[in-house]
């Protein structure tokens, strides 16, 4: 699972670790709360003030088995959690008006200062169950993961060439860039788990094959504008652009204007002014207060100098003669003017990828999401679904919840 | 603003604060500059036979991120030459005569003593303090602690000391033993013109798991220290009053000692009877410039009270210390919770199941009870149901007719107010003694009740 060197997102900074002593006197703020609110936000349900004081204790194995135990990725999250708005968002501390703790910087220092996960654990040996996976994103590798510790041999199938889902290819870089999320993967991979990528699989033929079959697809491609002078260089789709920085050299141009108002239109725009563009607009159709996207990315990326353009829609692309981008033609109100640009990143989300689940006879919602009951099994009996292809896009902790869901329930039954 | 200055069996002090006899004490040098930062009174470092030390010497607990809570030492006696002592503290008298300047001395026989009073006073020392208190080296040797322990040596040795002392001879005593009355009458049936304590408790501050070996760690091993710091205080409090309240030892004045860092530590020694305190490891920890701080908090103090002296204040909580059987057994408080400024941890909750009565409940449902020895019934939530500023549903409730009024619940809650105590009038006075006085001890489900 090596990465090319050189990669565009290597020049971008990283948020700082702890170091122990620093972890351990933030530990010790936490008070320790009963029934904690912080554990009631977490969508994993990590026993929070219990991992923190065992940081605080010296008992940093025992802390990192408490994050683990309840969320196999939790290094991940660590990084990627909008904390802001879940753990670190209720804690105690912040309706009284102080600091909250700093929950992710510890789970991170938890997590990281541990490694492997074969350092703590052991699988168990096989139970004779075998199942496979589809897609190796945070859900499949939770769901994998948490069977491979009780003996079951799972195997996951990518189509791409790296494993790890968004988590490798999607995640703003400041967060967790894609060689930090590798090392995660290879974790998981030590406890027994197959990846086999560039794999395109046949669904139908695993639910024979396997006990279970998990669909952990994700979304499909970039959604369009639909709009005239479209195609062509100059304009790329969100996820397309962040993967290519991630994994490759994304250019940030120098007018960049980045349509939409969630919180990965919010990352794009932060990127390409931290990667050096003169000049980012945001452009969303609504107001601010309408935004999917997390006020404090917003707030982070205003600071990185990108503009906010409300209520305005890209009605069409101006290109000059030999076909390269020379404006977008941006609506607002009546009013419409070119604004001269030299790349237009379109993050207005991702398709549904009905294929898989198609062929699997999977039922799906209206929105074209996999249909799950509490057990993210499908109407399927063989066939479990987690992550962004059941809940239209959400969190990586979230698909991690919904894997290690699935793969509780299937050793319940299998007991 | 408050008188500060203090007369200590003679010793004048323009403060009660003094160094203790420690290594912020050792030096003619340390000394000068502890005076010009503000300290009114110096015990100096140990004099006797120079002696060897150790490396290490200290190590300390910390609690949290809070260094030092508890400190212990290895550290024996004075290392230098008694000359050289001796003509530095000549040089700190003349430099500075109002301040007290007291020698702490330690040696073995009483020709060894007459001779270590002598030259001591002869530098112009205000006055005397015998160690019979280190708990390490030196007791087991026969001198500190070891004298300490033994009531007839006290007695024995401050009687030698007096007949030889033209200035005021204090008594320091260690806490390492039964009864700390029975030592402070010892040294005042040998004529003691004051006390000091508490010197260092033994101790092992800890160990360390790799090497499984005591800290401090002197190649490959260690001893039983002398702890001392924050983390003594309470014992030192305690020690202080029982003497103070003592009658035969109570015209004697006290020099407190133990954990003393700030103002309101002094204050609390003063109230429980001290005249002057002494401090160590603060200044190991901080240096001289705490006193400023000392001196300006317990001036403030005073001026808010209006008391017009340090000696107003001294001995005045002595009185509300009492034998348990003389506490009000009618009086009663229930904890009550603001729902303004509860934040919702609800550590009161778990405190009070686990730790303490099981009168602290959250929710709404009706009728929670765990098991209780005390059980009136089932507790229900308040009529309406209170809701927290911050809290919200979160807010707790206090079934009070289950509520002992322990505080448990206030002393873990991180907000400062938002537990409070409330006395329920109505309680009849009665004290246990009152009870035995009448032959009502008896309570039923006893021994013999079957």
């Amino acid at each position: 699972m090596k990465l090319q060197a050189g990669r565009s997102e290597e020049s971008l900074p990283d948020k700082e670790a702890y170091t122990a002593a620093e972890a351990v006197a933030e530990a010790e703020r936490c008070l320790y709360c009963t029934d904690a609110p912080c554990i009631q936000a977490c969508p994993t349900s990590i026993d929070i003030p219990t991992f923190i004081k065992k940081i605080a204790s010296g008992n940093i194995r025992g802390s990192a088995r408490t994050i683990l135990e309840q969320n196999l990725l939790g290094y991940s999250c660590s990084r990627v959690c909008p904390v802001e708005v879940l753990c670190v968002g209720s804690c105690v501390y912040t309706g009284w008006g102080r600091e909250p703790i700093q929950i992710g910087k510890l789970q991170r220092h938890a997590t990281e200062t541990v490694g492997a996960l074969t350092s703590l654990y052991t699988p168990k040996p096989k139970n004779g169950k075998r199942v496979a996976c589809i897609g190796a994103g945070p859900a499949s590798l939770a769901f994998a993961g948490y069977l491979a510790l009780e003996g079951t041999e799972a195997i996951i199938f990518e189509k791409r060439s790296v494993p790890g889902g968004l988590n490798t290819t999607g995640v703003a870089p400041y967060k967790l860039k894609a060689d930090d999320s590798l090392r995660e993967v290879q974790w998981i991979l030590d406890l027994g788990v197959e990846v086999r990528t560039n794999t395109e699989v046949h669904p139908a033929s695993l639910v024979n094959e396997y006990d279970a079959v998990f669909i952990g697809v994700g979304l499909g491609d970039d959604s369009k504008l639909g709009v005239p002078g479209e195609e062509g260089p100059g304009v790329v789709g969100a996820v397309d652009w962040i993967e290519q920085m991630k994994l490759g050299t994304a250019k940030a141009g120098k007018r960049v204007l980045v349509v939409g108002g969630g919180n990965t239109a919010i990352d794009v725009a932060r990127e390409c002014a931290l990667l050096g563009a003169e000049d980012v607009a945001l452009v969303y159709r609504r107001t601010k207060k309408d935004m999917s996207g997390y006020a404090h990315e917003l707030l982070a990326a205003r600071e990185e100098g990108v503009r906010l353009v409300e209520s305005s829609v890209v009605t069409g692309f101006v290109r000059d003669a030999a076909g390269k981008l020379v404006a977008a033609r941006v609506k607002t109100g009546e009013a419409e003017r070119e604004v001269p640009c030299d790349l237009v990143v379109i993050a207005i989300g991702q398709a549904k990828l009905r294929a898989v689940a198609e062929q699997l006879g999977v039922a799906l919602d209206k929105r074209g999401c996999v249909v799950v009951d509490d057990n993210c099994r499908t109407n399927q009996p063989k066939v479990f679904a987690g992550g962004d292809c059941i809940n239209g896009g959400k969190e990586v902790v979230n698909a991690v919840a919904d894997g290690r869901n699935a793969a509780r329930h299937l050793l319940k039954e299998w007991a | 603003m408050a008188d500060l200055s203090i007369n200590f069996a003679g010793i004048k002090s323009p403060n009660p604060f003094w160094l203790a006899s420690a290594p912020p004490a050792n030096t003619g040098e340390q000394v000068m500059r502890a005076f010009d930062a503000g300290w009114g009174g110096a015990v100096w470092k140990t004099l006797g036979d120079p002696i060897l030390n150790v490396t290490s010497r200290f190590a300390a607990v910390d609690l949290g991120t809070y260094k030092m809570m508890g400190l212990n030492n290895i550290e024996l006696i004075t290392d230098r030459p008694l000359d050289v002592n001796l003509k530095e503290m000549y040089e700190v008298k003349k430099r500075y005569p109002k301040h007290a300047l007291i020698a702490s001395l330690m040696t073995e026989t009483k020709e060894d003593w007459r001779v270590l009073i002598k030259r001591c006073e002869d530098v112009g020392v205000d006055g005397l303090e015998l160690n019979f208190g280190c708990p390490h080296g030196m007791c087991e040797r026969g001198m500190g602690s070891s004298v300490g322990q033994e009531p007839k040596l006290i007695t024995e040795i401050t009687s030698w000391a007096k007949e030889f002392a033209k200035t005021p001879v204090l008594i320091k005593l260690t806490p390492n033993t039964g009864d700390i009355t029975e030592a402070g009458l010892a040294a005042v049936a040998g004529g003691a013109d004051g006390l000091s304590l508490i010197n260092t408790i033994k101790s092992i501050i800890g160990i360390d798991l790799n090497k499984m070996v005591p800290f401090p760690a002197v190649a490959g091993a260690s001893t039983n220290g002398g702890y001392c710091g924050p983390a003594v205080k309470p014992i030192a409090l305690y020690m202080t009053a029982a003497l103070a309240r003592e009658q035969g030892i109570r015209n004697t004045p006290i020099s407190g000692i133990g954990g003393i860092s700030n103002w309101k530590d002094a204050a609390e020694f003063i109230a429980l009877g001290a005249t002057s305190v002494q401090v160590c490891t603060a200044v190991m920890h901080y240096g001289y410039r705490i006193v400023g701080d000392m001196i300006e908090g317990l001036s403030e103090y005073l001026d808010a009270q209006g008391m017009k002296s340090v000696e107003e204040l001294r001995g005045r909580a002595v009185g509300a210390y009492r034998e348990w059987g003389d506490l009000d057994l009618g009086h009663k408080l229930v904890a009550r919770i603001d729902d303004k400024s509860c934040i919702g941890c609800q550590l009161c909750v778990t405190a009070c199941h686990d730790g303490a009565h099981q009168c602290i409940f959250t929710g709404r449902e009706e009728k929670q009870r765990p098991p209780h020895a005390h059980a009136h019934g089932n507790a229900t939530p308040p009529t309406p149901f209170r809701v927290g500023a911050i809290a919200g549903e979160r807010l707790p409730w206090v079934d009070e007719p289950e509520c002992v009024g322990c505080n448990l619940c206030q002393l873990v809650c991180p907000v400062p107010g938002c537990i409070t105590m409330q006395e329920v009038p109505g309680g009849k006075h009665e004290t246990w003694n009152d009870r035995t006085r009448e032959g009502r001890t008896k309570l039923p489900g006893g021994i013999h009740d079957v």
